[in-house]
């Protein structure tokens, strides 16, 4: 994995694959804390305490396909060599939390890479799913809601080719917005 | 082409756009359109899924190919990644192997588009004989 956006999809793979009907992912970046936050949450069908404790075996997977799931293990081995951590919270029939912490300015500390494409790939192409994102850069926050997005395009399908580049379009002029606005507030 | 930003402007834009469209676009029933699932595990996103992905969308845009781009787990294919299967109506589906920009577009224009197949196909629906009722 290349990028932290590519983990990212993963994880939501991982929560589609459970099931789940709404995923919330939430990134926040807070230089005063030296802190890079990543949570994907879902209401998926959960796991039980004894999945949970082999997520950390790579050799763990509950599909059927092949023997091994790298998913949960590579995402961790991220954020741990970044001077973070990785916890997984679930219950079964409620749904999955995944929290990645990351320093920084930690030079181990992956890029998040291309967010508003990765994640405007998901909506996208599960048109039936509801995304909620929040992205913050210190206290000011951008929130992309997939119900109020999919009511103003009124019918139109959010998974149009053109569609999706303007989604993506505008979730990038925005996080764009809340560094430019960050930055201003450091240096003064 | 001004910057979209809030919901507001998003809303405008979607007027300008559904003049552009044509009714099959707009139709929502996937029953009609091409689907190419692209297999978004975690062997398909580190071999470059989200690349293909993205070449898929700009390609069928370009195209105006009456499709739809959707995701799928690992079908055990891992050493092929990234893989993707293409369900043309009243067929049935055919998986690609080692897919990347340049094969993603042969698949459109060749296979999608005029029916031809192409080297790369991983034969999910092999059946024997006896497996057969």
């Amino acid at each position: 994995m290349n990028d932290l956006s590519l983990h990212i999809i993963d994880i939501i793979q991982n929560s589609l694959s459970a099931g789940a009907s709404l995923i919330k992912l939430t990134i926040k970046e807070k230089s005063s804390e030296n802190l890079l936050f990543i949570e994907i949450e879902d209401n998926g069908k959960g796991m039980s305490q004894q999945q949970i404790s082999k997520l950390d075996d790579p050799f763990f997977t509950s599909r059927t396909t092949r023997r091994v799931g790298m998913g949960i293990p590579l995402f961790r081995d991220s954020a741990r060599q970044s001077g973070g951590s990785l916890v997984v919270t679930s219950e079964l029939g409620k749904g999955t939390k995944v929290t990645a912490t990351f320093e920084l300015n930690n030079i181990d500390c992956p890029p998040l890479g291309e967010i508003a494409n990765s994640f405007v790939l998901m909506v996208s192409a599960n048109p039936n799913v509801n995304f909620l994102f929040k992205y913050f850069v210190e206290e000011s926050e951008y929130v992309f809601d997939t119900v109020e997005v999919n009511e103003v395009l009124d019918g139109l399908p959010i998974n149009s080719p053109s569609v999706i580049r303007m989604l993506t379009e505008m979730i990038d002029a925005n996080i764009e917005d809340l560094k430019r606005e960050g930055a201003a507030n450091r240096s003064n | 082409m001004k910057k979209i930003k809030s919901l507001d402007d998003l809303r405008k834009m979607k007027r300008e756009l559904e003049h552009g469209m044509n009714i099959r676009e707009k139709s929502n029933s996937p029953e009609s359109l091409v689907q190419i699932r692209v297999a978004m595990a975690t062997c398909g996103i580190a071999a470059g899924a989200r690349t293909v992905m993205n070449a898929l969308i700009e390609k069928i845009e370009k195209e105006k190919v009456p499709a739809v781009v959707t995701q799928g787990g690992c079908m055990g294919y891992c050493y092929a990644e990234p893989t993707i299967e293409v369900k043309i109506p009243g067929k049935d589906p055919v998986v690609f192997g080692n897919v990347d920009e340049k094969v993603a577009a042969e698949i459109v224009d060749k296979y999608i588009k005029n029916g031809e197949l192409i080297d790369g196909i991983i034969p999910t629906n092999y059946q024997t004989i006896n497996e057969k009722k």
